[in-house]
């Protein structure tokens, strides 16, 4: 036991809220040997991060330690305080964040925030402090870095921001990294870049690192050894093949199922709740579309250009057909957001035309859009449920909303039958209805917004990364929802994302965007497999696959 | 850098114009025809008349604005009906007092409502926080006469430690210039130093919860570096914006203090033209405090700018 770097025993974690203290973090024991990379794998809510927060000592101000220890070569971090707890903070131990761009002071030029770190703990001058930044930003490969340092985060992008921050993590090589979601929200390729450097660096500098994500795929890639776990314990620890290819507990094996692989199929990703309704329209043929039909959507040379520099879309043409899946994907920057709302009439193209139905739409300046017959045929879910509502709108205010804009119904029992109704499509328990979003869970949220977006029985949903925000399972949920609705009542879905694996399972078709212009298109499958271009290739390859589990970074 | 100033200059010159023309039609709005005040009890309607076309009262009243802006761009701001000197003389004897105790009870504010704020977003739900801001309820709720005149009991009359009333210049000693200067600006600056101290805190709480004091924090960094460097110039936005509009609360609070600590200022001034419907000056003073307002808010802008590298300019 003594080689252990970090030995966290019987932790509990309570935090003080309004209903009373409520515990997030119930009995964790855990080992963390120095080198090691562990990852710790759960949804949210299940108090991994805040595993994490206890040990480098950032809980809030309402979160405590309620019992247990954490060692830290031999010495109980929770017992820490002044002086000891500081020179322990940034030096021996470290700590990365989800969202680099907010994790980093905007109004300070990120060489400062190194230095600041440095000379936090080492009494050295200024000058040499400096230099020493120069040389972090060089080990983690940010190009010119001698122009870098006097850049704020907000002239950084996003991976960059997440070097950054490795940079200060490990300005004072610490023994333990703890990385919360290093990767989260960031595209698939700087995922993989990030993740490669921060591998790496631990195994360079021989630095033990905590990995705690919601993705099993990527824990597996990088980790010997992955702890789930669940509602504030820990469930099973094993390495990822064992964990994949034997899971022994229960939530392991759901969280398992969950993930997307490679190969899955919509209707693998097993969720109880849905599977019966989803299977039972699996079973139904696709209505053909007779030959010559008119396409629902022609999109015709669309551009936007924004005030000043390049053009953020070019020459983007598609066509798309009634009840038809569609992904659009590239990464941040590629144009795909701007497309889709075009496409939606929320903001103008500089050129090109859109024409749906075998009406021209473009020309509509999107501010009059919401009095065009057509608004309620061409609904949008937006990427993150939590901020997409209006908090003062309940899940019942949310979806009559737009039945009341643009079917013109009012108040009364018809709009109650119809909001239940739209509610029962989308899989919204009814009693949800008179629930505020803060009283909903992420998924819950999700299909209020589903459920608003067709209230009105839109012929083309688009689809801006719905599922980005949410946890695996809730994921599979919506996924099966969603195909289920595209079946069930012809909708067209135009899906937008960075996740290849989920555009992969639920599109026809995929469109990949690069610069604003279309790279490659064709049949999901075969592009997945397939790819004609270096740059789709590149995408692909960055998948985090469960897969991969055996070709363990060769780094580690 | 330059060209933003400029531009900003160039910007405020029609906020500047719509205030001139606001100002010169107080004469017209106002009830009072200033002839007949001038002309005094026993004017027959024909000295009345006399005094109009004298003071070209009777021409159009675009005509009237044009002349007016145009001396005014000139240096003139007229002159006194009721004193018969120069508007730009009375007002530049008067500016001095009324200078010192603007900027004696900004610097007090600033020095004595920042720390309260921050102390009391750090330590919020705890009893400084709560005496801190039940502090500033209070300040916020007591006119500035009340506090004024407690003020000049308790340590003029009774204590004995400060002067009543008066003002000494600044020429004759920094400290009987001060002196004279420490009461008025405590009472006027009570419902800014409340108001300042309550921005600070909100500001620096939403600050304070933001990822990258976390981040600070992770950086093993002192409470002192991440309530000072990090999160007071994050905050300071808000802040600096409340000082500016609380130029607005001196501008007013300094006419009623000068009243009670006898500050023969420029709200003196003010209240002397108004009882006697002397327009020149009113509109001269008016003018002045309105150029005052919109420099404060220029200089808000290009803190702004200083503070914040996202704000482009």
């Amino acid at each position: 036991m003594s080689q252990d770097l970090l030995r966290i025993d019987d932790l509990h974690v309570a935090f003080s809220t309004r209903r009373g203290m409520v515990e997030a973090v119930r009995g964790v024991t855990l080992t963390v040997k120095a080198g090691e990379m562990l990852g710790l794998v759960g949804e949210s809510g299940s108090g991994k991060s805040v595993t994490g927060f206890a040990t480098t000592r950032l809980l809030d101000a309402a979160g405590r330690v309620t019992a247990g220890k954490i060692l830290f070569r031999g010495q109980d971090v929770t017992k820490l305080r002044g002086d000891d707890l500081r020179q322990l903070q940034g030096a021996a131990m470290s700590m990365i964040f989800q969202n680099p761009r907010a994790a980093l002071n905007p109004i300070r030029a990120i060489g400062l925030q190194i230095a600041d770190a440095i000379l936090t703990h080492k009494r050295i001058s200024k000058q040499a402090a400096r230099a020493e930044a120069l040389e972090l930003l060089r080990a983690v490969q940010i190009r010119d870095p001698e122009q870098r340092m006097n850049a704020y985060p907000h002239e950084l992008s996003g991976g960059m921001c997440q070097r950054v921050m490795i940079a200060i993590a490990i300005s004072c090589n610490p023994a333990l990294l703890i990385a919360d979601e290093p990767t989260t929200g960031l595209d698939v390729t700087t995922q993989k870049v990030v993740m490669d450097l921060l591998a790496d660096i631990a195994a360079a500098r021989g630095m033990a690192t905590i990995l705690i994500t919601h993705d099993l795929g990527l824990a597996a890639r990088y980790c010997r050894r992955i702890a789930v776990m669940e509602r504030g314990r820990i469930v099973e620890e094993a390495s990822p093949n064992t964990l994949f290819s034997a899971p022994r507990h229960a939530y392991t094996r759901r969280l398992v199922a969950a993930s997307p692989t490679a190969t899955s199929r919509i209707e693998d990703l097993v969720t109880e709740e849905e599977r019966e309704r989803y299977t039972a329209v699996l079973g139904k043929p696709r209505p053909t579309l007779a030959h010559g039909t008119p396409p629902l959507l022609e999109v015709r040379k669309l551009a936007k250009r924004f005030d000043q520099g390049s053009a953020a879309v070019a020459d983007f043409s598609m066509t798309m057909a009634s009840g038809e899946s569609v992904g659009l994907v590239g990464e941040s920057g590629s144009g795909k957001s701007t497309t889709s709302r075009m496409i939606c009439r929320l903001i103008d193209p500089s050129e090109g035309d859109i024409v749906f139905d075998g009406q021209s739409i473009g020309h509509v300046a999107s501010r009059d859009f919401h009095r065009s017959p057509l608004r309620k045929n061409i609904q949008m879910v937006f990427q993150d449920p939590n901020e997409s509502l209006n908090p003062r709108f309940t899940a019942f205010d949310c979806i009559a909303h737009p039945l009341m804009r643009l079917d013109g119904m009012r108040a009364g029992e018809a709009l109650r039958q119809r909001v239940e109704e739209c509610a029962q499509r989308a899989g919204l328990p009814l009693d949800l209805l008179p629930r505020f979003p803060h009283q909903l869970s992420g998924g819950q949220k999700a299909r209020v917004g589903i459920a608003r977006a067709i209230a009105c029985r839109p012929r083309l949903l688009v689809l801006d990364e719905p599922t980005a925000a949410l946890d695996v399972s809730v994921q599979a949920v919506v996924l099966q929802l969603l195909d289920r609705l595209r079946r069930e009542n012809d909708i067209a879905l135009l899906f937008v994302s960075h996740d290849l694996n989920v555009v992969r399972m639920l599109c026809d078709r995929t469109i990949v965007l690069r610069n604003g212009g279309i790279v490659e298109q064709g049949e999901s499958r075969a592009l997945f497999e397939n790819p004609k271009t270096d740059y789709t290739r590149k995408l692909v390859e960055a998948i985090p696959h469960i897969e991969a589990g055996p070709a363990l970074v060769a780094a580690l | 850098m330059l060209s933003y100033i400029l531009r900003r200059i160039v910007a405020t010159l029609p906020v500047m114009a719509i205030v001139a023309l606001f100002v010169f039609s107080l004469l017209y709005i106002a009830p009072g025809d200033p002839a007949v005040v001038i002309a005094g009890d026993q004017a027959s309607p024909e000295d009345v008349e006399r005094i109009r076309q004298s003071l070209g009262l009777d021409r159009p009243f675009l005509v009237q604005f044009g002349s007016w802006v145009w001396r005014i761009l000139h240096g003139d701001l007229g002159t006194s009906i009721f004193t018969n000197l120069p508007v730009s003389a009375m007002i530049g004897q008067r500016l001095g007092p009324t200078l010192s105790l603007m900027v004696v009870t900004l610097l007090l504010t600033i020095v004595v409502a920042v720390p309260l704020g921050v102390v009391a977003a750090w330590k919020a739900g705890s009893l400084i926080d709560r005496v801190i801001m039940g502090f500033a309820v209070f300040g916020f709720s007591l006119p500035v006469f009340v506090v004024g005149y407690m003020l000049a009991y308790i340590f003029a009359l009774e204590l004995e430690w400060l002067p009543v009333q008066g003002y000494t210049p600044l020429a004759q000693g920094f400290w009987p210039w001060l002196e004279n200067l420490i009461l008025p600006a405590i009472a006027l600056g009570c419902v800014y130093i409340a108001l300042v101290a309550r921005i600070t805190r909100a500001a620096m709480l939403e600050v304070l919860q933001q990822d990258y004091i976390r981040t600070a924090k992770a950086k093993g960094l002192g409470q002192g570096g991440i309530l000072f460097i990090h999160a007071l110039k994050n905050a300071a936005v808000p802040i600096v914006t409340v000082i500016g509009i609380g130029i607005a609360l001196l501008i007013g609070g300094a006419v009623v203090t000068e009243s009670v600590f006898a500050i023969p200022g420029l709200g003196r001034l003010t209240i002397d033209a108004i009882l006697r419907r002397d327009y020149p000056v009113i509109q001269g003073i008016v003018l002045l405090f309105s150029f005052v307002y919109v420099l404060v808010n220029l200089m808000i802008d290009v803190v702004y700018t200083l503070v914040d590298p996202r704000i482009r300019y």
